[in-house]
């Protein structure tokens, strides 16, 4: 119950992308069509189910033991960037399909700042036991994936219409995530990950 | 050698005393760092590095204290990839920066928290961010590995002043109109009634937003490519 808790509370109250910021420069640059932002999100969420977890083992089993919390920043890259490298030879080889849906969304996903912050905010902030970790990742890909299919299809409809020249792109999309990052504001309350943490 | 240095005497004579501003004024370099400083500003020209902008930016200070460390970080980095760019190997050379550069940040991390813990306590978890900071690793791969360390350092201090800058200016927007403040000291008074809508994240997308949108509209020669 706690576990499907978190992933909707991930998903609905403490979305990574309209209350955290996580993940804004891809999800401005790629919401403009909405092939390539079902693409980024599908990989965003793949990506963060896993890496969640293994930076959990990474931080519980080697860096607490010995006491080198200082080092986390820099192992947390180095697993992220292994385990991306992993998924995508993996994924060639075995599943050619998904390679050719995913694939060049993939080596993109290691510089971007929703996987590095969604283990940052699991391990630092909220202190989530390995499930709990794992549902996070989980559900924090899926509400990044939620708001970039919305931007995507309110952008289409966006190219149509009179927008001032410097707004175009960029501008209106930052307004845009405002105004839907205010309607995600009434689900606040509604599940609290606080209450969670360190449990 | 004596002739050379004959001459130089002579042309120094004739030549009028240029004032030492307007020298530096014309050198490489700081044509360089103001370049940087706006033409390259990663927040309101390449809309790049928006998870720092955003996360830290409730207050003019937050902003500031950001950008100074993003500022180091990026410098920092720059010099040292600048040093190292002859003996990484090409294929992996993304990982070998985001190496130094998570080094730098976590350094930049265990200052801040040391030093200043009121403000490591307001920026939380946004210092470590400076590492997926796109436009970090954007400057060592775009100009350290292709320029000495002088060089790749005066870019990445124009680059980081620019970010302080547009930091600064955003927090200052968010703190008066949510606060009635700046930097802490009251502006509005009393009868101003707070925003609250720009504390929230809400108020940080339209703030960054209507920035971007005003320079880019007004800006002379910026240039405005998508949809």
């Amino acid at each position: 119950m706690d576990i499907l808790l978190i992933v909707i509370g991930a998903v609905l109250t403490n979305n990574i992308l309209l209350t955290a910021f996580l993940g804004l420069c891809p999800f401005v640059g790629v919401s403009g069509q909405y092939s390539s932002a079902s693409g980024m999100g599908m990989a965003v969420i793949f990506v963060l189910t896993l890496t969640v977890p293994s930076n959990w083992l990474i931080n519980h089993f080697v860096l607490e033991p010995f006491g080198m919390e200082y080092l986390q920043f820099i192992t947390f890259i180095v697993t992220i960037a292994f385990v991306v490298q992993m998924v995508e030879m993996f994924m060639k080889r075995f599943s050619p399909e998904l390679y050719n849906a995913l694939g060049i969304f993939l080596p993109l996903i290691t510089v971007n700042c929703a996987i590095f912050g969604a283990s940052l905010w699991a391990m630092q902030l909220w202190k989530f036991n390995f499930v709990q970790g794992a549902a996070f990742g989980f559900g924090g890909g899926v509400g990044w994936a939620l708001a970039i299919l919305a931007m995507a299809a309110i952008r289409e409809r966006l190219k149509m219409a009179p927008i001032p020249q410097g707004m175009r792109g960029a501008g209106i999309t930052l307004i845009i995530i405002g105004l839907m990052a205010l309607g995600f504001a009434g689900f606040t309350g509604m599940i609290n990950l606080q209450q969670f943490a360190g449990s | 050698m004596a002739m050379n240095e004959a001459n130089l005497q002579v042309s120094k004579a004739q030549v009028p005393a240029i004032p030492i501003w307007r020298k530096w004024g014309q050198t490489a370099t700081f044509k360089e760092l103001i370049s940087d400083i706006w033409n390259d500003n990663p927040t309101f020209r390449m809309v790049l590095a928006l998870c720092p902008t955003m996360g830290a930016t409730n207050m003019a200070i937050n902003g500031f204290t950001q950008g100074v460390a993003t500022m180091f970080a990026t410098a920092a980095s720059s010099i040292t990839i600048a040093l190292i760019r002859n003996f990484v190997p090409s294929e992996v050379r993304i990982a070998a920066y985001m190496i130094v550069i998570a080094a730098y940040v976590s350094l930049v991390d265990i200052i801040l928290k040391a030093f200043l813990p009121p403000l490591a306590q307001a920026l939380g978890p946004y210092v470590p961010l400076i590492i997926t900071n796109c436009f970090v690793l954007g400057r060592a791969e775009a100009f350290a590995s292709k320029n000495g360390p002088w060089l790749s350092f005066v870019d990445a201090i124009g680059v980081g002043l620019g970010f302080t800058l547009s930091l600064t200016l955003i927090g200052i927007v968010r703190e008066i109109l949510g606060f009635g403040t700046v930097f802490q000291m009251p502006l509005l008074g009393d009868a101003w009634i707070p925003w609250v809508f720009m504390i929230v994240p809400g108020g940080a997308f339209v703030t960054v937003g209507l920035y971007v949108g005003l320079v880019r509209q007004f800006s002379p020669g910026g240039s405005v490519e998508e949809t």
